[in-house]
Formats: structure tokens, C-alpha cells, sequence
């Protein structure tokens, strides 16, 4: 009885140690949680509050809205307004074909905005979300809003949009804007700006919408944004506004651009109207145009390939990209050449046959039989190719280079837009760098003769052509073209003025260059324009010329129904007025129109009506061919 | 005693109250309340989760006054038919039962459906705890190797289901058991360095989640969005909690769903992150006193079946809670073991108050059954 006693006291002492051996593994167990607990909640604990904060908040780029683009008068050309937009997160979505399929049961999707979906899923690689449908009616917004359940990973977004008011009018100036691709991702990480381009989904594709997009852009603004495990925003925690973009506003006038695109109806061509004293340009035309509203959302590709397959390439900035030779607009320059290198005086006088012999051949005039006795001025007036013809032999080829060269022939002009070319100033150190075989480099004196009526090797842009009649016009002083005048900063109120950049002064004689426009106002009285500026309430000088189309331009193809009209000449004219005074400045070709008293003068004729008197020109509409006296000399 | 006597109010409550121990009754009491507190945090976007835990708590208090009253004598009597029904029940599951979330856990028994890896929790220790009472003044070595038989035969067959926290758990509760009854720590230490050398060839019977979630606590990041999303969420939690937490309705984790199973298995993380590591002292605390408490009565329990049924039961909390909070602050792999009286659900609050049951039972029968 004892012993069991005492055994049992043993096994129960035996079994309390136990107890007691686990009550210390709990207590040792706990310590071990608790040491860990105090690493996390107090040593660790602001790695994991800022772990928390960072899961927490999310950094939400708010896109600034986009400057306008306004004329010289105010009216706005590019603005901007909220639409209703439904978009896609490819990223969130399996089937996209399906589910469009589906919306497609709930909101109008066309063929062609599906066209336009996929291309943007091709270009537009990362993008958080892609429009199908935009613009869409309070209706569709209504009907998606009810049907949202079954969409996730699509939403109906208010977004604002870029909008053109004037559609093709002035397209090539003021460009378009469309969504940012790789390139311009590269571009804008390679400047330093991307950060400041987070949220912003559009970018200035071409003309002064790419050329400012600095200015037209503003500052992107952020908000810090509670958001849960599923990224849904529950609350805004602060907010740093974004600066919205800058207006531009242009030196052109829309109204005159609206006349000149009239003026040349369904033709093709372009015009540069300058204010001489600044460089400021009036008018910008390049014909066609395109409808630049068309690429704001992504371009669809019926519309691309039909705006890259037309023969009359509407893409394509004639005014600054185009080259053309300049027919006898090449004239006056040539006389002022002539006066200042003293190879001529006015009263040097020559007897015109109609042609000009030179090594053998036969160089023609263009007026059967010649214009008889011709001296400097008549030979500007009546515009006697055999005249220069003699007077291009007598300079030789390196003084008329040197001399074009001064009045930006063949050179950049320095314009506040993309894609000016270069255009040729020919002169034997360049048929060296143009071509390869040594019989092709060598300069023939024979090509000198031709380069005198501004034919031959010669080709530059329309906007060379007006900046050279505007420096002209001023006196030598030549002004580098704008199209911006200035610039507002719509937040802080100020305005940031583009002061006239003096590109060179050319040293001219007073009389040389007063001699040149009296004969160029004699054009526009006795001459070639007499008829586009008969009853012209101002004096403005002028010169006519007609651009022989040699062949065709590469990368033209051959399409029948238009070869003949596309070998017609190219019609030019520029102009300045008032002669005393010149406010404007312009050159204008209209491609395969003939003669620049025909088709050219008219419209050159309006612009200045317009801009000196403020009214629209009857006359602005071109005279008929067979009959017109003025196609004599030209 | 006339019938007017016995209803009065007092002697009701004595009546009802009296097989309850009022210490653990107390610490239980708090650790529910600190769980609904919690609880109503961690469910702002589903008010109903809180009335459905109220009923849990109902009926799982019902089960405890029941338990308290079963003497452990019956308790006894029952051990051998409650772990035979709970084998054939699980291998009933492995044959016909019911896949949810890939695992085969739920077995159908007429109009309800029962989860019998969880009676093992109890049954097991009981079972064992018979079987050393019946053998207690003989028991040696191959008695221990014939208890361990018992043991890893349901085991396995949870294991297999596969739920790696419910096994770990009767697993546990039955090891105390052996471990109470007095193995000797050599073969502890046998067992130890089997149990080790096993490890190996256990890796290969492994699933592959599970394998993955040892991976990941050896290092959560390399799977942030998957398989350490949770672990890496919850240490967060934790450790954003700070000193004195964030304040209670006012984590960021839990409210903005970054904390995965919230209501559950990772409760802690939202109750360290509201509370701070001071409320995780009250709750360890809360804990001790609980465990304390239990091998108080599992000291002075009368029978040796009755002791060694305390303490594992004891002990069983200790598991839970360890577990439970080891994983949820990324020291042990994530396995799915609630924190005990806090985490929502039905079947483990049922499960843990027919464990205090038990405790109360044995208290106050310490007496009574003194031969």
C-alpha cells in the first residue's frame, strides 16, 4: 500500500515536472514570437510603414490640358473638348475579339473602329488602356453603364480631345497631334522629359503642333491616391495640380488663309505670304490639305492609305518641302545681281531676236520673234528670257551662286517647322557632291545659260522663293520666317513674344534695289500682272513665271489619266506691296496650271487686297488661257 | 427541494454556471471579446459575417456546457468509439468525399456535412489518453511505438486530404499526449532524429503547394504575387503596426484588402496591425493565462486518463496559437491553423470550446472521482 503510494507520488511528481517542462517550452515559444514581433513592430517597423504607405498610395499622373492654337485675330484653330470614350485595358481583358464582339451588341462599333483598335494595339505597345469607340452619346454611355458588370477591364472614359475647327484649312501649319509611339517614348526619355509625359497619351505629330509641343504641353500634374489590393481608388490623399499648356498664337490670319484656299480651289500648290520688317508669315497655304481631326484619335486605314496613295500627296507640305524651279520669279534677283556686280546698267540695251545663241544651240525665248529692243527694266516687265539668258553667260555660274546664295536660295530658311528641305542652288561644287561619275560632276557652260531664266538645275521651296522676295522687298535685310508670334501663359499671365530674328543684311546698293521694284511695280502696271492687279487700289510689285515640268518626280507613279496635266508647267508669281512701303511679301505657284499671269497672279492678287484694304478680290478667280494677252514674254 | 427553489434566479445560474471554471471562463471571455473586436474590423465590407460568428459562438458555448458537464469518466468510455468512428469517417472521406479548394476534406452525412478531421482534435488525445490509462502500470517502450501507431495512421489520412494544418494539429495533440505519459527522453529523442531523417522523403510525398510555401517563407520575395503575396502582405501588416497600432478601424492593410483571409487564418495580422505590439502583449497575455490555467487543472486533475487528457488539450491551444502566429509573421509556413478564439468560423470555435469544456469538466470532477 505504501510503496503504491509512493509510486503514484512519483509518477504524479514525474508527471508535474512534465507539466512544468511544457509550461516553460510555451513560455520559451512565446518569447521567440514575442522577440519576433518586436524586430517587426519596432526595429523593422518603418521599412514596413513605408512598405504599407507605398502599398497604400498610388501616384496618379493628371495629363495637363493642351494649349490652343490661335490666328492672329484670336481665332482658335486647335482646341480641346471632353468626350465620352470606351476603352480597353488589353491587359485586364482575355478574349479581345469576343469581348468587343459583345460591346459591339451595346454601343455602335463599326468596322473601322475595330481597324483602328488593332493598329493602335500594334503601335502602341504598353499602353494601360486603347479606345475602341469614341465621341460616344449620352445614350451609349447610359446603355454601357448598365451592361459595365460584364465588362471588366473596360471602361467608359471622359477624355479631352484635340479638335480642328477649320478642318484642312491650314492643316500643314498647324498639324495634328496623335497618340505617342515608341519613337516619340525614345525621343522624349532621350530629352529628359518623359516623367513630365506620364498621363499624357498625345503628342504634336506635324506642323506647329509638333514644332511647339513644349509650350503647347504644360506641366503634368499628380495626385497621391489610397488605393486597395485591387488598384480601385478609394480616396484622393492630395493633389498637385497640372499647368495646363501655353497658347500659341500665329501671325497668320485664317481669314486670308480661308481667300487663298479658295483662290485655288481643287489645284494644287502653295503659298507663303511674309511681313518683310519681321518675318512673320501672313498666310501658310499647302494644297491639298488634309482633315486634320482625322488622326487625333489614330487614323483608320481606309483614311491613311487613302491620304498616302492620292497623286496629289495632300501629306505633303508643299510650302516647305516642295521644290520647284522658279521660273522667271528668278528674274528680278537676277537684275539685282546683274546692277550690283556691275555687269549691267539700266540703259544696257540689247537687241532681241527671240533667241540666244550659245556653243551652237539655240536658246529660245518664249515670246515668238522677241520683244525687240530690251533694257534691264523692260527686260523685268515683259520678262525677256534672252536677255538673261546673255546676262547668265556674262556672270558665269559661281557669281550667280554666290549672290543667290545671300537671299537663301538653296538653304534652309530657319521656319518654325519640321521637314523643310533644302532644295538646289546649282553650282558646279555641287553637281560634284550630286553626282558620282566625273563626266556628270564637270559644269557645263551650256547649264549656266538656262540657270538665268530660273530653269535648269534650279529647284527651291516656295518658301525660300517668298523669304528671297521678302528680303527683296526689305531692303537686303532678311528675316528669319515665323509662323508663332507669341505665346501665353494662360496661369501666370504672360506673354512671350517671338522677337524678329535678323538673319543676314545684304549689302545693296539704294538705287539698285529701288531700280529692281520700280520695274517689278511696272509688272504689276505695264507687264506681265498688269491684268491680275488692273484697278489695284495700292502700288505693289510683281513678277510672273511659269516652272517647265521636266519630268516626272520620283516616287510619283505613273497613272495615265493625269500624266498630261502633270506635265504642264508649273504657274508662279511673287509680289510685294506697297512699293513705297512693303507690308507684305509673297510667293505663290500652282502646280501644272501654265502660266504665272494665269494661274498664280490672281491669287497673289487677292491675298493683297485682303491684307491692304480688308476686302475679298473679285478677281481672284484665274482668267482663261487661249485668250490672255499676258501669256506674251512669260 | 421544491420546484420554486430550484428556479430561482441564483440557483440557475449556479446551476448552469457551476460546472464552469470561472479563470478560464474569464481569459476565454476576453480572448472573444479582443476576436470580435477584431473580427468587426476585418469585416466592415461584410457586417454579416459578425452575427454569423455570434451564432458560432452560441451554439460552440452550448457545446462547451455540455462537455463541462460529461464527467471524465464518460469521456473515457467514449474514447475508443469516438476514434474508430473518426478513422472510419476519414477513410470515408478519402473514398467519397467532397473536394473543395482541391482538397477532399468534407465528408456528407444525411442533410449536413461534417469535416471529421476535426473531431480527431479531440478524439485523438482521448483515444490516446485511454489507451495509456488502461496500460498505466505497465507501460513501456513498445506501448509508445503501439500509441504512435494510433497516432499517425489518422494523421496521414488528414495529411492525405490533403490539410497540413489540421494533421500538424491532431498530430500535436497527440504527441503532448505520449509526451505526458511519460516516454522516456531517449526515446524522445529516438522519435526526434526519426522524425528529422524523415523529413527528406516526406519532402517528395509533398504537394507541390505545399512545398512551395516552405520555399517561400525561406524567401517570400520570390514570388511576391503569388505564393509570398501572402506572407509578405501580412509582415507588413504587422510590422506597420508599430509600437501602439494603427488604431482600431484604421489599418490600412486589412481595409484595403492586402491582407489575405482577413477573417481567418491571417486575423493576426489585422489585430497587430491595429494594435501595435502592445496589443499583441495583452493578447500573449490573454494566451498564458489560458495555458497557464489548463496545466493548473491538468496538474490536479484525478485520473491519469483526465490529466493526460488536460494536457493535451492544454497544449492544443499552445499549437494553435503558435502556429497560427508564427506563420502569419513569417517564421513558420503557411498552414491553415486558426488563431484560437479570435479567427472566424464555426467548426474550429466548436472544436476549441468542447476543449475548455473538457478543462472544466476535469476541474470539477477533481474530486468526486478520487479513488
Amino acid at each position: 500500500m505504501s510503496t503504491e503510494f509512493r509510486d503514484s507520488e512519483r509518477e504524479l511528481q514525474r508527471f508535474q515536472f512534465r507539466v512544468g517542462i511544457a509550461g516553460a517550452a510555451v513560455l520559451v515559444a512565446f518569447a521567440l514570437l514575442f522577440a519576433r514581433l518586436v524586430y517587426l513592430q519596432v526595429i523593422q517597423h518603418d521599412y514596413y510603414h513605408t512598405k504599407a504607405e507605398d502599398n497604400r498610395i498610388s501616384i496618379v499622373p493628371i495629363a495637363p490640358n493642351r494649349g490652343q492654337i490661335l490666328d492672329r485675330n484670336g481665332v482658335v484653330l486647335a482646341r480641346n473638348y471632353s468626350a465620352y470614350t470606351l476603352e480597353i485595358f488589353p491587359r485586364k481583358v482575355g478574349d479581345l475579339e469576343r469581348t468587343i464582339d459583345e460591346l459591339a451588341k451595346i454601343v455602335d462599333i463599326q468596322p473601322r473602329d475595330r481597324a483602328r483598335f488593332r493598329k493602335l494595339m500594334a503601335e502602341v505597345r504598353g499602353a494601360d488602356s486603347l479606345p475602341v469607340r469614341t465621341r460616344l452619346s449620352d445614350e451609349e454611355v447610359a446603355r454601357f453603364a448598365a451592361h459595365r458588370y460584364r465588362f471588366p477591364g473596360v471602361e467608359i472614359k471622359a477624355r479631352l480631345f484635340r479638335q480642328y475647327p477649320y478642318g484642312d484649312l491650314a492643316a500643314h501649319v498647324i498639324g495634328y497631334i496623335g497618340r505617342i509611339n515608341e519613337a516619340d517614348e525614345d525621343r522624349l526619355e532621350d530629352e529628359g522629359v518623359a516623367a513630365n509625359y506620364r498621363g499624357t497619351d498625345f503628342i504634336g505629330k506635324s506642323g506647329v503642333e509638333a514644332n511647339y509641343q513644349e509650350e503647347l504641353h504644360g506641366t503634368t500634374g499628380f495626385e497621391q491616391v489610397e488605393i486597395d489590393a485591387n488598384g480601385r481608388s478609394i480616396r484622393t490623399l492630395s493633389r498637385t495640380a497640372p499647368r495646363a499648356g501655353n497658347n500659341l498664337t500665329l501671325s497668320i490670319d485664317i481669314r486670308l488663309q480661308e481667300i487663298v484656299e479658295k483662290a485655288f480651289a481643287d489645284r494644287r500648290g502653295a503659298l507663303l505670304a511674309i511681313e518683310p520688317a519681321t518675318g512673320a508669315v501672313l498666310a501658310f497655304v499647302s494644297k491639298p490639305g488634309f482633315d486634320p481631326n482625322l488622326f487625333v484619335e489614330g487614323i483608320d486605314p481606309q483614311n491613311w492609305t487613302e491620304l498616302n496613295s492620292s497623286p496629289d500627296r495632300p501629306l505633303n507640305n508643299r510650302a516647305i518641302s516642295g521644290v520647284y524651279p522658279p521660273g522667271s520669279t528668278f528674274k528680278p534677283f537676277m537684275a539685282l545681281a546683274a546692277l550690283e556686280l556691275g555687269k549691267r546698267t539700266p540703259s544696257y540695251t540689247i537687241q532681241d531676236p527671240g533667241y540666244y545663241m550659245f556653243g551652237g544651240r539655240q536658246f529660245r525665248d518664249s515670246k515668238k520673234g522677241g520683244n525687240g529692243s530690251v533694257d534691264l527694266y523692260k527686260s523685268i516687265v515683259v520678262s525677256s528670257d534672252t536677255y538673261y539668258y546673255q546676262l547668265a553667260n556674262d556672270m558665269g555660274i559661281d557669281a550667280i551662286a554666290a549672290f543667290m546664295k545671300q537671299f537663301g536660295f538653296g538653304q534652309r530658311t530657319g521656319i518654325d517647322l519640321q521637314g523643310e528641305a533644302l532644295g538646289v542652288l546649282p553650282s558646279p561644287e555641287w553637281k560634284v557632291k550630286r553626282f558620282r561619275r566625273p563626266e556628270q560632276q564637270r559644269w557645263y557652260p551650256g547649264e549656266t545659260i538656262s540657270i538665268g531664266i530660273g530653269q535648269g538645275y534650279n529647284a527651291y521651296t516656295p518658301v525660300q522663293l517668298a523669304v528671297a522676295v521678302a528680303t527683296l522687298a526689305n531692303n537686303g535685310a532678311m528675316f528669319r520666317p515665323r509662323l508663332v508670334d507669341h505665346v501665353d501663359n494662360l496661369r501666370s499671365g504672360e506673354r512671350k513674344y517671338y522677337e524678329p530674328q535678323l538673319v543676314r543684311r545684304i549689302e545693296l546698293g539704294a538705287q539698285h534695289i529701288e531700280f529692281v521694284k520700280r520695274a517689278m511695280a511696272g509688272v504689276n502696271t505695264e507687264g506681265t500682272g498688269a491684268r491680275a492687279f488692273q484697278g489695284a487700289q495700292y502700288t505693289s510689285g510683281g513678277k510672273t513665271g511659269t516652272a517647265q515640268v521636266i519630268g516626272m518626280k520620283q516616287g510619283e507613279k505613273y497613272v495615265e489619266s493625269r500624266v498630261a496635266e502633270r506635265f504642264r508647267d508649273h504657274s508662279l508669281f511673287i509680289a510685294f506691296a506697297p512699293v513705297e512701303t512693303p507690308r507684305i511679301a509673297l510667293a505663290v505657284l500652282v502646280e501644272n496650271a501654265g502660266f504665272g499671269a494665269r494661274a498664280a497672279a490672281p491669287i497673289a492678287r487677292a491675298v493683297l487686297d485682303y491684307y491692304l484694304l480688308g476686302q475679298k478680290s473679285a478677281e481672284a478667280v484665274p482668267t482663261d488661257a487661249a485668250s490672255d494677252p499676258d501669256r506674251e514674254g512669260d | 427541494m421544491d420546484l420554486s427553489a430550484r428556479l430561482h434566479p441564483r440557483r440557475v445560474v449556479e446551476s448552469l454556471g457551476g460546472s464552469m471554471d470561472r479563470p478560464l471562463l474569464w481569459v476565454v471571455l476576453m480572448l472573444i471579446a479582443a476576436g470580435l473586436v477584431t473580427l468587426y474590423s476585418a469585416s466592415y465590407d461584410s457586417p454579416a459575417r459578425m452575427q454569423a460568428q455570434l451564432v458560432n459562438l452560441a451554439v460552440a458555448a452550448l457545446g462547451m456546457w455540455i462537455a463541462a458537464r460529461i464527467p471524465p469518466q464518460t469521456l473515457m468510455r467514449l474514447a475508443v468509439p469516438a476514434y474508430i468512428l473518426g478513422i472510419l469517417f476519414l477513410v470515408a472521406v478519402a473514398l467519397f468525399g467532397d473536394v473543395a479548394n482541391g482538397a477532399r476534406r468534407w465528408l456528407h452525412v444525411g442533410v449536413t456535412r461534417i469535416q471529421p478531421s476535426e473531431m480527431m482534435k479531440i478524439a485523438m488525445p482521448m483515444m490516446l489518453a485511454w489507451f495509456f490509462h488502461k496500460y498505466e502500470a505497465t507501460l513501456r517502450l513498445r506501448d509508445f511505438a503501439l500509441a504512435s501507431l494510433l497516432l499517425v495512421v489518422p494523421v496521414l489520412l488528414i495529411a492525405r486530404q490533403p490539410d497540413l494544418g489540421t494533421a500538424l494539429l491532431v498530430a500535436a495533440a497527440g504527441g503532448w499526449v505520449i509526451f505526458f505519459a511519460g516516454i522516456s527522453w531517449k526515446a524522445l529523442l529516438g522519435v526526434a532524429l526519426a522524425g528529422l531523417a524523415s523529413l527528406p522523403p516526406l519532402w517528395g510525398v509533398l504537394h507541390d503547394y505545399q512545398r512551395r510555401r516552405i520555399l517561400t517563407l525561406l524567401d517570400p520575395t520570390q514570388d511576391p504575387l503569388g505564393s509570398g503575396y501572402h506572407i509578405i502582405q501580412s509582415t507588413i501588416a504587422v510590422g506597420s503596426g508599430g509600437l501602439a497600432g494603427k488604431g482600431w478601424l484604421n489599418g490600412t492593410q486589412a481595409h484595403l484588402e492586402f491582407i489575405p483571409e482577413r477573417h481567418t487564418d491571417f486575423i493576426f495580422a489585422v489585430f497587430a496591425e491595429e494594435f501595435g505590439l502592445l496589443g499583441n502583449m495583452v493578447l500573449f497575455v490573454l494566451y498564458a493565462l489560458l495555458i497557464g490555467r489548463g496545466l493548473m487543472i491538468t496538474a490536479n486533475a484525478p485520473t491519469f486518463f483526465a490529466r493526460l487528457l488536460a494536457g493535451a488539450v492544454t497544449m492544443m491551444f499552445f499549437t494553435y496559437a503558435f502556429v497560427n502566429i508564427g506563420m502569419v509573421c513569417g517564421i513558420l509556413p503557411v498552414v491553415g491553423v486558426p488563431l484560437p478564439f479570435i479567427s472566424y468560423g464555426g467548426t474550429s470555435l466548436a472544436t476549441l470550446f468542447v476543449g475548455i469544456g473538457i478543462l472544466m469538466s476535469v476541474q470539477r470532477h477533481r474530486k468526486l472521482v478520487q479513488t
